[in-house]
């Protein structure tokens, strides 16, 4: 990467971002986005294998995701936590996310929309 | 200058901006009690950790009590000192500071010069509440060579800690674990013996309770005198005459020369005789080395080696051997005036009198504590027999006459014996900073040039600035000098020398700030640097008594050499009178 | 995508759940198999709304209709109405309390939504080792405003505006004290990341450099522009190991990216920042205690003044504030202070993050605007006290804080009205404490930890918090007097008012504020020697109901001390003489028949 020489080039490098990905959660392409909440609470309760399971299961199921690894939301009590945002939808928390959960994330609520449970529902607003 | 006026205890009081409150009550004649607190005024030493909290007082318009010892005067301050809350903090945390304290005053070292023990009877303590369900913080007991290390009556006043590493820079004590169990001690809580102590004894000199103490030899010595078969005799530094009057009441600077020679004589020694005369021969045989170094440096030789180092103080002497090695070829090898003595006595003297040097005890009178770690080295010692056997300080000194009932202020003057007992005002300046050189310059300059030197005193050589210099003029040729006292300041120096920079012929250095005045086995000052400015100014009164001020015209001197030695750094001389040094640089045992 | 065209979400979160929300979640199940459209309507539990108050709740989607204080008998209407014919069910709409009138229920300006993430703003958003996550998140358009369309002066002034005060504890304005160290002149000044958080079950510092690092490196920066400052240190406890990992990448991409370094963005400003690492000790977050263990100095404070701003790392003009302070400056910058000033109350502005722990359902991390309740932090977004029990405290401020009872529960948080109370608000750790802890324990239990992280520098903190918690410790052993309660007072007086830093000055304050709160139960410990919420060992006593004991044995036969005697089929005793209280009999009685007095 070439570094940035003027304040110019850091919001040109921001659009171009923004141009191939998400911004900050709302689905604007067609991929799912899948963040696994890896701050010490989400590793300590077992994140990393959670992202190691999701990664592998969508490659085996052929679904197209990107799933990254974030700090931790807060929500301690519930950990791992995981977000889901479905193309053109509003992202979803689902909390104490083991892998008998992720499957049925993937297959319930990746591929057919459907709730599961273990939602934590968003209690927070945020800014730009 | 600009100056705050302020109010304490309702009046007023101006004073320059950065005058602390506790210097403004001061000049109001309001002494608010200080515990860690302590100054050597005009010697740039002070110790302001603000930790012990005794000195709070109440500024109105702020939220808690102010340190007085570290809070700066403001304009129109207002501050009381002597409030119910004040009062109640104060008694409440000399409580706390009590209840971690041993409570064996009866049987403690400092009793009687302990500033705790009068702190708590300036408070008033009379219980120390919930005593009984209070834990003591405990730590093992450590002895070295000179200091013990009691901490349990350790009070964090930082003291020693200062000393050890602002103004000394030997880093041997430092605070140690949190909380509770903090206390000031070597890394790693290891044993004085295995660190860079240097045994210069500041620690001892400035500590406020009985957490620091010397070694006591006193019962050895006791134990010596009462042997019908032993010779006991006696040699007394020249700084102990100016400071041993303080611990039976008299005036600081009173010199007791005469009725210490008394006072010991009625101890028992068999033989009372005096450092000075060992320093006078010190100066004869550093003087010579010195000239020789010198000479041979002006004649082009690569091999002579200037600066020329005093070698007489024994913590400066540990000193550079921690933190010099590289350089050890840099001191004068001659001993130093206690260890001179000693080879002296046990061989000379110890032949003139018949006496065989294992019933032969050379006791010694010292400013000192390092001394008694001196004395122990392997290399001064004849078949496990040591030159000197027993070295005890100033203080030791006197508990020693109290408990003989001696009343050293009623004493008739006496003089010491001879011929180990006589000595030149030379010999006695090597008690203050800056004396060893000047004494050295007196002799030096008569055998350089060969010319009579007409003044006698140098004070451009005097003074207690950390460091100075003068150049002396040996009848055309300048002699660059160098003073130091106090090994920080003794280190700068040295950091110059191992880089090249320095342009001195000699440097006198002496570890205690002020020289061995301001010893660590010295009556404690308690913060007062008037008393070491007295001790200084008998030093150099004494000096000037004396009819001869010159070590080359001691007669004794002359005859000893005449009889015995031969020439100053004759081979006989430098069997007897000189000695080598070792590296120990981090020669660090973690052991407890 | 969705297959349902209707989604119903019931709370099952421990509020609502225990007020039965299970049975509306089977009654809505039977309602929509019963018009048979279970394949187009989904009715699912979720996790805590943070609506405890109102449960229990249950959420329609779309349209993100709330229905609040819902009954099992309320699920027929729900479906009948809502699902059917698409109307709401107005009466179960939550209303304003005052007004009557419903709350809007577009989830944007949602009520409901009690947290507001500004310094979380990213976290659990980017991914926190891409550099470009971050960028694409407005990260370093702050600094890039600063350093092009604003004077260092603009830029304090604006900060200064904000009324942002220092989250590490002590609530100084940050702007004032980035003024003062910008009038201080010297050719070497230096910025100060104060990443030491050392108050027990705090961790907000720790979930901003693990989830958004780039937000505190950027705020570094412009405060480096504006004081002056060509370098930045972040002290940080080595016990962070992946905030400092995260740390490290982030700082090394953003040299890569010339967003630090030299000549920054094209601007001709330089600044970098290194990383120093803390042993973990609590004093260490003093900042001249900082200082000086970043110096190598043992860490432990000194008198101010002078202050860093005079006279700081290596004598230097230095600038601390903390991660949650540094993570609120880009906002800042970017939004203007005005929008920043419009939240918070008079004189706490902006936000706050607070790290709910202890018998609180929904432990974890919340950021909330000041002058939110403790009422609405603990019940609505903490999800209320565990199992049901009833709340008695909440500490804040760590260690050094005070306890906060029912009667502060509707009091607005913010800085100056937790001093009143007699607590602080500290780094924002909040644990809460329910009907079955004592206080004097409770007391004790802190002062354990001020005792064992005093520096040891001066002597009330030294030696006064250790002789505090032998006293309270006494007490709790059922040994106390009331004239102990006197000294209690006096001592943490005294503390208080003679230590050197802020951790002596604080440590007495969780036992003045149960003195205060509390001393009924202090009274009970030192009169009658009973802990009235039976958590005192040494207080309590086995004791055996004659009218419930069949004599089965169980209890003798499993006491390890053999205090319990009797006649086999009649009813046994404890002796309490022998009784170490370890509780095996009352475990093993079938027929509660042993109690604790």
């Amino acid at each position: 990467m070439k570094t940035i020489k003027s304040p110019e080039e850091l919001k040109r490098l921001r659009n171009e971002i923004l141009g191939r990905r998400h911004p900050k959660g709302e689905g604007t392409n067609d991929k799912v986005l899948i963040r696994v909440h890896s701050g010490t609470s989400g590793l300590a309760s077992g994140a990393n294998e959670i992202f190691d399971f999701i990664t592998l299961e969508l490659e085996k199921r052929n679904i197209d995701a990107v799933v990254i690894r974030t700090g931790d939301m807060g929500y301690c009590f519930a950990e791992p936590t995981i977000e889901v945002t479905l193309p053109g939808k509003q992202p979803v928390v689902f909390g104490y996310v083991d892998k008998l959960k992720a499957d049925e994330i993937i297959e319930k609520y990746i591929k057919g929309g459907g709730l599961v449970e273990g939602i934590l529902p968003v209690n927070y607003q945020t800014i730009e | 200058m600009e100056t705050i006026k302020l109010t304490i205890d309702n009046r007023a009081v101006e004073v320059p901006r950065g005058t602390t409150i506790n210097k403004a009550a001061r000049l109001l004649g309001i002494e608010i009690p200080v515990l860690c607190y302590m100054e050597l005024k005009d010697m740039n030493i002070e110790n302001k950790p603000a930790g012990c909290r005794i000195c709070v007082v109440e500024v109105d318009g702020r939220r808690n009590l102010a340190p007085s010892c570290a809070t700066n005067c403001e304009e129109g301050m207002v501050v009381r000192t002597h409030t119910t809350r004040v009062l109640n903090a104060r008694r409440t945390v000399m409580e706390f500071i009590l209840s971690d304290h041993p409570k064996d005053c009866l049987i403690c070292a400092k009793s009687g010069t302990c500033e705790l023990q009068s702190m708590a009877h300036k408070l008033g303590i009379r219980e120390i509440p919930g005593q009984e369900i209070a834990a003591m913080s405990t730590y093992r007991l450590d002895t070295s060579p000179s200091i013990i290390r009691d901490l349990d009556k350790c009070i964090m006043c930082r003291r020693c800690e200062m000393m050890c590493n602002e103004i000394q820079t030997v880093g041997a004590l430092s605070a140690v674990n949190r909380g509770f169990m903090s206390a000031v001690a070597p890394a790693f809580e290891q044993n004085l013996e295995h660190s860079t102590c240097t045994y210069c004894g500041q620690c001892v000199a400035v500590c406020p309770t009985g957490a620091l103490t010397e070694v006591d030899h006193t019962p050895d010595v006791l134990r010596a005198l009462a042997d019908p078969s032993k010779t006991v005799i006696v040699q007394t530094a020249p700084a102990v005459r100016a400071a041993l009057g303080e611990e039976f009441g008299m005036e600081p600077g009173t010199l007791v020369t005469g009725k210490m020679v008394s006072a010991l004589r009625s101890l028992g020694f068999d033989y009372v005789f005096d450092t000075d005369f060992a320093a006078d021969l010190t100066i004869m045989e550093e003087g010579t080395e010195l000239l020789d170094r010198l000479n041979r440096h002006l004649s082009g030789d690569k091999t002579a080696r200037l600066p020329i180092l005093t070698s007489c103080c024994p913590g400066w002497v540990n000193f550079f051997e921690y933190y010099f090695p590289d350089l050890k070829d840099v001191p004068s090898t001659a001993k130093s005036p206690q260890q001179m003595f000693g080879a002296i006595a046990n061989t000379y003297f110890a032949d003139k009198i018949g006496v065989n040097r294992k019933d032969l005890v050379v006791v010694s009178i010292m400013p000192c504590l390092a001394k008694k770690y001196e004395c122990q080295r392997g290399e001064f010692s004849t078949d496990n027999n040591p030159d000197v056997d027993f070295s005890i300080s100033t203080r030791e000194l006197a508990a020693f006459i109290k408990q003989a009932n001696i009343d050293l202020n009623n004493l008739e003057d006496d003089d010491f014996d001879s011929p180990l007992g006589e000595s030149t005002g030379a010999g006695v300046i090597f008690g203050t900073t800056g004396g060893v050189i000047e004494a050295a310059v007196r002799t030096a300059y008569e055998l350089q040039t060969g010319k009579k030197l007409e003044r006698l005193d140098f004070n451009e050589l005097r003074g207690l600035e950390g460091v100075r210099e003068a150049t002396i003029d040996f009848d055309g040729l300048p002699i660059r000098i160098g003073i130091a006292h106090g090994l920080g300041n003794a280190r700068k120096l040295l950091d110059d020398v191992r880089s090249g920079k320095s342009q001195f012929h000699a440097i006198e250095v002496m570890a205690c700030p002020g020289g061995c005045i301001g010893g660590g086995g010295q009556p404690l000052h308690h913060g007062n640097s008037e008393i070491i400015k007295a001790r200084v100014a008998a030093i150099y009164a004494e000096d000037k008594k004396k009819p001869l001020r010159k070590s080359h015209e001691n007669p004794f001197i002359i005859k000893l050499y005449e009889e015995f030695l031969g020439s100053p750094n004759s081979e006989k001389a430098h069997h007897l009178l000189h000695t080598h040094y070792f590296e120990r640089k981090k020669k660090i045992v973690v052991k407890h | 995508m969705s297959q349902y065209r209707m989604q119903i979400m019931v709370c099952s979160g421990t509020g609502c759940s225990n007020l039965n929300s299970e049975a509306i979640f089977d009654n809505l199940q039977l309602e929509i198999e019963a018009f048979a459209l279970e394949n187009e309507i989904q009715v699912v539990r979720t996790g805590c709304f943070g609506l405890c108050g109102l449960g229990p709740v249950v959420r329609v989607m779309p349209g993100e209709v709330i229905y609040t204080r819902v009954t099992p008998d309320d699920a027929a209407e729900i479906v009948t109405e809502h699902v059917l014919k698409g109307r709401k069910v107005e009466r179960l709409l939550h209303k304003d309390p005052v007004s009557r009138k419903i709350l809007s229920t577009e989830p944007e300006l949602s009520p409901f939504k009690k947290q507001l993430r500004i310094v979380l703003r990213n976290c659990g958003i980017i991914d926190p080792e891409n550099i470009e996550e971050a960028i694409a998140a407005n990260g370093y358009e702050a600094l890039a405003k600063a350093l092009t369309e604003l004077t260092p002066d603009d830029a304090i002034k604006i900060i200064k505006d904000s009324g942002l005060r220092g989250r590490g504890g002590g609530g100084f304005p940050t702007g004032l004290k980035w003024e003062i160290a910008r009038n201080n002149q010297a050719e070497e000044k230096y910025v100060v990341c104060n990443a030491d958080e050392g108050d027990p079950g705090a961790f907000m510092d720790r979930s901003v450099l693990e989830g958004d690092p780039h937000a505190v490196l950027e705020a570094m920066a412009i405060c480096g522009y504006c004081i002056g400052a060509g370098k930045g240190l972040i002290y940080i406890r080595a016990e962070y190991p992946l905030a400092v990992a995260r740390l490290k990448t982030a700082i090394s991409q953003a040299r890569e990216y010339g967003l630090l370094g030299n000549n920054i963005m094209g601007t001709g400003f330089n600044f970098d920042i290194e990383i120093k690492y803390g042993a973990g000790a609590f004093v260490c977050g003093e900042e001249t205690a900082l200082i000086h263990s970043m110096e190598g100095l043992r860490g432990e404070p000194t008198v101010k003044p002078p202050f860093p701003a005079e006279s700081g790392f290596r004598g230097k003009p230095t600038n601390v504030n903390n991660v949650e302070t540094f993570a609120c400056i880009s906002p800042v910058i970017l939004k203007g202070a005005d929008w920043f000033r419009s939240i918070g109350t008079e004189k706490s502005k902006g936000t706050k993050v607070f790290a709910l722990a202890g018998k609180i359902n929904n432990v974890g991390l919340v950021e909330v605007p000041m002058g939110t309740t403790l009422r609405e932090v603990i019940f609505e977004i903490g999800g209320g006290i565990r199992d049901g029990k009833k709340f008695k405290a909440a500490q804040t401020g760590g260690p050094s804080g005070g306890c906060l009872t029912e009667k502060h529960l509707d009091t607005p948080i913010d800085f100056d009205n937790l001093v009143a109370a007699g607590s602080m608000m500290g780094s924002g750790g909040l644990i809460v404490m329910d009907e079955d802890d004592c206080m004097v324990s409770v007391a004790k239990f802190f002062l354990e930890f001020t005792v064992e992280e005093s520096c040891g520098k001066c002597s009330p903190c030294r030696i006064g918090n250790k002789r505090l918690h032998e006293l309270l410790e006494h007490i709790t052993k059922g040994k106390g007097t009331p004239a102990d309660l006197d000294r209690l007072r006096n001592m943490s007086k005294v503390i208080k008012d003679t230590s050197l830093c802020g951790l002596g000055q604080s440590s007495p304050n969780p036992v003045l504020s149960t003195l205060d709160n509390f001393i009924e139960e202090y009274v009970s410990h030192v009169t009658v020697k009973k802990c009235p919420a039976g958590q005192c060992r040494d207080l309590m006593e086995y004791f055996i109901i004659e009218a419930n004991c069949v004599g089965c044995t169980a209890c003798a036969r499993v006491c390890p001390v053999n205090a319990i005697t009797g006649v086999r089929k009649e009813p046994h005793v404890i002796n309490p003489e022998i009784c170490i209280k370890c509780g095996a009999c009352k475990e093993k009685c079938k027929f509660d028949a042993i109690i604790i007095h």
